[in-house]
């Protein structure tokens, strides 16, 4: 606000409030104090939950932190029979199904913002952008049961053989590793339905950024004779860059910590690394989901808690960064975004 | 503005501090109400644990408030959560899958006692294989789930299954990726019926030598159900239901049997009871009798022996005693069996006497 001149607009409606406060001084007014006492108090209630959740989190991860040192993240032997909690193979899969899900929901989420936003007639791209929004209002448990039911038979049957077939099917990391077992069940299968959850999200950020970019620098593209696509690419999604790559980070945080769609479909394997995308895995979060409600040993719920604190520091890694990402484009772009 | 600027300070100064009154306020409050609500009368009665025997509790629950009795309110948040929530007395009762050890037991002041019995069924997806057709041994199921036999038609299958013609598939071996008394039960008759032949051990979770992880019944369920060749376990209600391809075990006196509600009560009835009082650790795999399924499993209720509220205790201990007497038939209905009367009276006789209030004993 510093910058623009005249500033009269702006001061205007605080001037007006001193003016009703000057006007109604003498009188009892307590709307205003009590409304301010509840905000703070749900403000401060917001702020003392984040601490306290990283308290208590840190507090009842301390058995593991303490006593299985870096044997959480260093080892893969995960045995809460024989005393052994390496989740190596959990932050393996939680990084790979991860990929594989950006790897397919950023070009695809780009592609539908851009069209959203530049070639369609704003009436259909409105029912459009609707239905991309209604994904994520999906419950991830429905992700889950259609993963189970629908996505991994389709893999397992049509996918996999094919792609096993094909020349991909020799190349480290799609060659079916030694835990195979038809590749149905597994990372990959993983990704993609992770693909489809965190699409939504990364989709309506990337459409809000991409309507950033000023008319007059795209039609000025135009007017020198630009096609479409070298609009698209050469103006749109350059100037758009740092927006979308705040939009990949929102998408990101998403897709590491999803949890019960992927204990579905992932294939549970604590004990082996995966040596491929097709091979069966396990994620922090699913790993936590399908042990957590039958632990009773003290060191294993310990552990348990450490992984879930592991992936609360990584997920709010992203998370800043994603803020601190946008916050920079809304500066760049003067407050726009 | 400078000049209303430090009372306004002060002002948001002492919102901000009133505002953590409030919020002080309101954190003792809740921690006063959720203290103070599980004293409530013996109307209810509360339990939670194992997620297995959920349907036939809540069902009986159902129909012993229609005579009158209290109402139960049964929690399903798994047997970790039941035993957490009856060591910290929350509860009336925890249920759980796998029996506690006396140990702990006696370090933790509880009593326990089996309420019901399931089995779990080896199922399997194999072409040309019908329900019931396909045979396995204890030393077979392990050397599976081990990994060392990977071909349905290796001779060592073959052997016992003459005249069934077994195709050269590949076993996909399917397990629970969640925790689950199910595994428990399955992974113990491993260990207890090829010991030597199964080294991965028993318990809710296990380091599987190989195959894929299904999450719940469903997830193994549906894992065998889509590929050719898949072997899983599952608990036998659901096998059932889902109508799924189940495989005849050789039990401990050398006969293939067939899952069915009477084999698990021949588990139950056959096994010795006696001598694991008092604190009636017994795991119901690997059972003798001829007719006696061999992964059967009993699933226990779990009670404190000193009980605040002797009013709640009574209450709890009534729910049981008709369950015990009159819970049979709904029992066999939801493919559960409920315990033989024999057993009812050890634990009328042995382990309810220890379950008092202020030094008297509630069950007489």
């Amino acid at each position: 606000m510093s910058t623009v001149q005249n500033t009269e607009y702006l001061a205007s409606p605080r001037g007006s409030r001193d003016a009703a406060e000057a006007a109604s001084r003498g009188r009892l007014r307590l709307g205003d104090p009590i409304f301010r006492v509840v905000a703070t108090a749900c403000g401060l209630a917001v702020a003392a939950a984040m601490f306290g959740l990283t308290a208590v989190l840190i507090y009842n991860s301390w058995p593991a932190i303490a006593g299985l040192k870096t044997e959480v993240l260093t080892t893969v032997a995960w045995s809460p029979s024989s005393g052994q909690y390496g989740a190596l193979a959990a932050l393996a899969g939680t990084a790979l199904s991860t990929v594989v899900a950006m790897v397919i929901a950023v070009p695809l989420a780009l592609v539908i913002a851009l069209l959203l936003v530049e070639l369609v007639h704003p009436s259909i791209g409105r029912i459009i952008g609707m239905a991309v929004e209604m994904l994520a209002a999906i419950p991830s448990i429905i992700f889950g049961m259609v993963g189970l039911f629908v996505v991994v038979p389709f893999m397992q049957e049509t996918i996999v053989p094919w792609l096993v077939e094909s020349p991909l099917g020799s190349v480290p990391g799609i060659k079916p590793g030694p835990t195979f077992q038809g590749g149905g069940l597994s990372i990959f299968t993983a990704g993609i339905v992770l693909a489809f959850m965190v699409l939504p999200y990364i989709t309506a950020v990337a459409r809000d950024v991409l309507r950033m970019v000023p008319q007059v620098t795209k039609e000025a593209g135009y007017g020198m004779g630009s096609t479409t696509w070298e609009v698209l690419h050469k103006i749109s999604l350059r100037y758009a860059n740092s927006g979308i790559v705040g939009a990949v980070f929102i998408g990101l945080g998403r897709a590491l910590g999803e949890t019960m769609a992927v204990a579905f479909i992932v294939g549970s394997v604590y004990t082996d690394l995966p040596r491929s995308l097709l091979d069966p895995g396990t994620t922090i979060a699913s790993l936590i989901a399908n042990t957590f409600n039958e632990a009773t040993d003290q060191i294993q719920i310990a552990a348990l808690i450490e992984l879930g604190l592991i992936l609360f520091l990584i997920s709010m890694v992203f998370q800043v960064i994603a803020q601190l990402w946008l916050r920079r484009v809304q500066r760049k772009t003067g407050g726009r975004a | 503005m400078n000049k209303s600027a430090s009372p306004r300070r002060l002002i948001r100064a002492a919102t901000t501090a009133l505002a953590l009154v409030v919020m002080a306020l309101a954190v003792v409050a809740c921690g006063g109400s959720s203290g103070g609500g599980s004293q409530s009368s013996a109307d209810t009665i509360v339990g939670a644990g194992a997620s297995f025997p959920y349907p036939l509790y809540s069902k009986w629950g159902e129909e012993y408030a229609g005579t009158g009795g209290a109402k139960l309110n049964y929690q399903s948040i798994g047997s970790g959560g039941g035993i957490s929530a009856v060591k910290a007395g929350t509860v009336d009762f925890g249920a759980s899958d796998a029996p506690l050890e006396e140990q702990e037991l006696n370090d933790s002041g509880l009593v326990q006692f089996p309420l019901c019995v399931g089995g779990v069924v080896p199922v399997v997806n194999v072409e040309g294989v019908a329900d019931g057709q396909l045979k396995l041994t204890a030393d077979l199921l392990a050397r599976i789930y081990n990994g060392e036999i990977i071909s349905w038609n290796d001779p060592a299958v073959a052997a016992v299954n003459a005249g069934v013609t077994l195709p050269d598939a590949k076993i996909n071996v399917v397990h629970r990726s969640d925790s689950s008394g199910t595994t428990w039960i399955f992974t113990n008759y491993l260990a207890a019926a090829a010991p030597g032949v199964w080294k991965a051990g028993a318990d809710k979770e296990v380091p599987w030598p190989t195959g894929v992880g299904g999450k719940g019944n469903e997830g193994v369920a549906a894992s065998v159900q889509q590929l050719s060749g898949s072997i899983g376990y599952v608990e036998y209600a659901y096998a059932k239901q889902a109508a799924m391809t189940s495989v005849q075990m050789q039990n401990k006196d050398g006969a293939f049997v067939a899952a069915s509600l009477e084999a698990f009560e021949a588990a139950a009835a056959e096994a010795d009871w006696q001598t694991s009082l008092p604190s009636m650790y017994l795991v119901l795999v690997d059972q003798p009798g001829a007719t006696t399924w061999p992964i059967a499993g009993a699933s226990f209720i779990l009670m404190a022996k000193e009980q605040q509220d002797a009013a709640r205790g009574k209450a709890s201990l009534d729910f049981f005693d008709w369950a015990y007497t009159n819970g049979a038939a709904t029992a066999t209905s939801l493919d559960y069996v409920a315990i033989p009367q024999t057993v009812y009276d050890l634990v009328q006789s042995d382990v309810w006497p220890d379950i008092t209030s202020a030094g008297t004993a509630l069950w007489k």
